[in-house]
């Protein structure tokens, strides 16, 4: 099983460094949505098969495909790649750089330390029922709070949709006036 | 050894039985519409033309098989891949008998829904890579009616979710011993086939490639076997979805005196019959006649669904 954790992490570090690197959009969407393929089977492999399904169908099945959709629709072509390879220098990268060395430090200290612990079947796997029992009594106000929020995301999303359509009825209504 | 030989069996048995039966579906189609069109349909090919999915293989294979200049090369090559992929992937978790199912996963629901919802990636990147306009418009009607279709596709089956109290199908289907949930979860059962003829794009689904206003849609600078590919992704859907409506909503391999196997594929045929028959029988609605049903009508009866079974099971307590 750490044989199947540590090839989907590298395939994960990998195709999320591509990510970035990529000049073409869509191929960059690709290699995300690889990466986030290969978190999944990390989840997965680690015990918590339904968190890897959400994964998946969430991540992978819905939002990223909204991300190519919206590309799809803005038809980036040539002329947008050539624009990101003059903004990707190589003096942007030693932040990120410094940063992922940071963490890489602490990753490799934490491995040294020993077996990290609940990993790696030390405990059995979460199946969908222990999340909900889990969701819905000790974190009944995280879900609760998310629901909120993501009801006041629709009714922005519907305000946002509504005033076109309004304007234009007002103006259709103001053309049958002159009309008469 | 022997445990892994039984293993190797089925896995390629499956495999090979999937791509067979996706093959045969080319010739039973074209017979059965030509039934019900009142016409003769393929019998020149073998005994009844039963030969001519053979034929039409050789045909596609010897084909050009071109890339447009103008297209994105390696997603153009990707795109067919990912649907037969991602289809042949959620036959894992069908039991076709009690003994007979590649793996008996605990979330196998699920998984059969994260593979239908990475199928659209086919149609979304191969419309988009074919640098076409009709292409793109195709693969974007594709992937609005797929994301749409999936939202009550997954609400659909929760009734009979909270049924079965799992998501492993053995369970689903052993938890239908008494009574078959098509009773209990007619409505689910409605909702689920009219989102699963959308989700493999058939008839009166069929929008991405309307081929009176979109030449094919988004295959349609597709040529020689990775066109084929589309062809066979879109069989082997409707072949999935037939077999998970059967699991789901007709008790899977439960019946009388036949053989489990037996029963399993004659509820599977049936449906896929009645596919066919959707397609000899019913015109094609406008496009925003079909996402305003599916958001208007197919989501508030997905939730009513839940709600009410819910209910009911509450007050069985």
């Amino acid at each position: 099983m750490a044989n199947v954790f540590y090839i989907s992490a590298a395939v994960a570090l990998v195709s999320t460094m591509l990510v970035i690197v990529q000049r073409n959009v869509v191929h960059a969407l690709l290699y995300l949505i690889l990466s986030l393929l290969s978190v999944a089977v990390i989840f997965f492999d680690i015990g918590a098969p339904f968190v890897a399904a959400l994964e998946i169908i969430i991540y992978a099945g819905a939002i990223m495909v909204l991300f190519v959709f919206v590309i799809m629709m803005l038809n980036l072509g040539a002329q947008s790649a050539e624009e990101e390879r003059h903004w990707q220098t190589w003096g942007m990268w030693i932040g990120p750089a410094v940063l992922g060395a940071v963490l890489l430090a602490d990753l490799v200290y934490m491995l040294a330390q020993g077996p990290p612990r609940g990993f790696f079947g030390n405990m059995g796997p979460v199946g969908p029922k222990q999340v909900g029992i889990a969701l819905f009594g000790p974190y009944l106000i995280g879900v609760e709070l998310a629901s909120l929020l993501l009801l006041a995301g629709l009714i922005g999303a519907y305000h946002l949709g509504k005033p076109a359509k309004m304007a234009e009825a007002g103006k259709n209504r103001a053309r049958e006036r002159g009309g008469e | 050894m022997n445990e892994t030989l039984k293993y190797l069996l089925i896995v390629f048995g499956v495999l090979g039985v999937m791509m067979s039966i996706a093959a045969g579906l080319i010739w039973v189609e074209r017979r059965l519409l030509g039934l019900w069109q009142d016409r003769y349909g393929p019998n020149r090919v073998g005994p009844m033309g039963v030969l001519q999915p053979l034929a039409d293989v050789i045909k596609i294979l010897a084909k050009e098989d071109w890339v447009p200049p103008f297209a994105d090369k390696p997603v153009f090559m990707l795109a067919p891949a990912i649907i037969v992929i991602t289809v042949l992937l959620s036959f894992a978790v069908v039991p076709f008998t009690p003994g007979i199912a590649v793996a008996n996963l605990n979330i196998g629901l699920l998984y059969f829904l994260a593979m239908s919802s990475l199928g659209v990636y086919s149609v979304a990147l191969g419309g988009w890579s074919s640098g076409n306009k009709y292409a793109l418009i195709g693969a974007l009607r594709a992937s609005a009616q797929m994301i749409s279709y999936e939202v009550f596709m997954g609400l659909s089956i929760m009734g009979v979710v909270m049924l079965s109290g799992s998501f492993n199908l053995h369970e689903i289907v052993e938890a239908q011993k008494r009574l078959w949930f098509i009773v209990p979860q007619f409505l689910g059962f409605v909702v689920f086939f009219i989102a699963g003829v959308a989700e493999t794009h058939r008839l009166p689904f069929d929008l991405p490639e309307a081929e009176s206003e979109l030449v094919a849609g988004f295959h349609s600078e597709y040529s020689g076997m990775k066109f084929g590919l589309f062809f066979v992704g879109e069989y082997l859907g409707i072949t999935l979805i037939s077999m998970l409506i059967t699991t789901l909503f007709f008790g899977g391999w439960l019946g009388p005196v036949l053989p489990p196997v037996v029963w399993f594929f004659i509820k599977t045929f049936f449906f896929i019959g009645f596919f066919i028959l959707l397609r000899a029988a019913l015109p094609r609605p406008r496009y925003d006649q079909l996402i305003r049903t599916g958001w208007k009508l197919m989501l508030p009866l997905a939730l009513l669904n839940i709600v009410v079974t819910g209910g009911v099971i509450l007050a069985a307590r």
